[in-house]
């Protein structure tokens, strides 16, 4: 075999090595319950951080960094996603070609419920997020979708989180067997290694909140959603809890489902379930 | 007789350089298409890699260009990636609580 062939070969033969080290096998069977999860999820991160309050881990790495949060209350003065913010506003608002507007799809108008967002629809059986549900709504009234990642997505997504912010996460799953499936898969897909860096979500944001990776401080997970959307100075733009699952997975070199994909709504309802009674702080902004 | 040697030598040295070259590209495609099934095995399982589709890509360009050595051997480290997402979608099946917080 030549040098160069037997590179790969003994990369990938390390890396499947390193694979099985990875992961010594003790699984433990068990039932679903999301209260004690939801309690021993805070749990974990207070005693981790025991100086942060419970309310302050939705300011995600300026919670874990005393430089980046002074950075951070300066930064609030003039907010970077502002202007997104203003748009939302308008677009919000603004009546769509039939007539109606986002205020007809949502209970109270859309004003001060993104804390219930994502919700397990009973009738679907499936998880729907606050993404989805603004796409839904300009369908229903004739209008195309919108990209689910950044954007005009990010902007309704911001000027909904403004009117919810300071309110305490309140996500709900009702006494349907396939509510409690849809938690638990979220739960196993937050926790399952994936893509060649052989990371899962918890790999940064459980074991290493506060620690670097390279420039970027990880934020912890607990809270992590209730600042979305946020704007980024490294995408020098906003971007939705979509775009954020989707690069995560990128850059752990995985290739990313496609937005939206039921992975991800289940992730996302296991997330924000765990997180119930911090408050919404989004839009965010984010280094 | 002994004339004749390097001529029946060089005449077989020809025909084997002409099978090796073919059975290459043979072997390119054979290799190329395991990589692209387990990738696809690997999609079902919801964990191909990004390193994956872009070596079966080089493969696939250096086959183009003609060099079958290559191509052949990005192609099975293309297969070893994605042979490795497969072993870890599979085994993350229930390694993945060991990770959970309780």
């Amino acid at each position: 075999m030549r040098l160069f062939s037997a590179i790969p070969f003994a990369s990938a033969a390390l890396a499947l090595a390193v694979l099985t080290l990875a992961a010594p096998s003790a699984p433990a069977a068990d039932t679903v319950d999301p209260v004690k999860d939801a309690t021993a999820f805070k749990k974990f991160f207070t005693d981790k951080f025991p100086k942060v309050k419970l309310e302050d881990f939705v300011n995600g790495p300026y919670s874990m960094n005393e430089d980046l949060h002074r950075q951070w209350e300066e930064k609030e003065q003039f907010p970077p996603y502002e202007f997104s913010l203003e748009m939302g506003k308008e677009m919000f608002t603004k009546p769509f070609k039939n007539g109606k507007s986002y205020e007809d799809c949502f209970p109270n108008k859309g004003i001060g419920i993104r804390q219930n967002y994502p919700y397990f629809d009973e009738k679907e059986g499936k998880v729907v997020t606050l993404e989805l549900a603004l796409n839904r709504c300009r369908e229903a009234n004739g209008e195309p979708a919108f990209s689910y990642v950044k954007d005009e997505m990010a902007a309704l997504t911001a000027y909904m989180a403004f009117t919810s912010r300071g309110k305490p996460m309140d996500i709900k799953i009702p006494n349907d067997p396939r509510a409690l499936e849809a938690y638990e898969k979220g739960k196993e897909y937050f926790y399952t290694r994936r893509g060649q860096l052989n990371f899962s979500c918890a790999t940064c944001h459980v074991q290493s909140p506060g620690e670097r990776i390279r420039a970027e401080v990880l934020a912890p997970a607990l809270g992590i959603l209730n600042a979305m959307p946020i704007y980024r100075s490294e995408w020098s733009g906003m971007g939705t809890t979509s775009r954020r699952f989707t690069t995560c997975n990128s850059q752990i070199r995985g290739v990313p489902l496609s937005p939206q994909d039921d992975e991800y709504r289940n992730v996302e309802y296991y997330l924000s379930y765990v997180s119930n009674g911090l408050p919404i702080s989004g839009p965010g902004a984010r280094p | 007789m002994n004339m004749l040697k390097p001529v029946v030598a060089s005449m077989l040295l020809i025909a084997g350089s002409v099978c090796a070259f073919a059975a290459s590209e043979d072997d390119y495609k054979a290799a190329y298409a395991a990589a692209e099934a387990a990738n696809k095995e690997a999609a079902a399982l919801r964990n191909q890699w990004t390193t994956t589709a872009a070596t079966l890509a080089a493969a696939k360009k250096s086959a183009d260009a003609g060099d079958f050595d290559k191509a052949i051997a990005t192609a099975r480290e293309a297969e070893a990636l994605a042979r490795a997402s497969i072993f870890q979608a599979t085994s993350e099946k229930t390694r993945w609580k060991d990770m959970e917080i309780r």
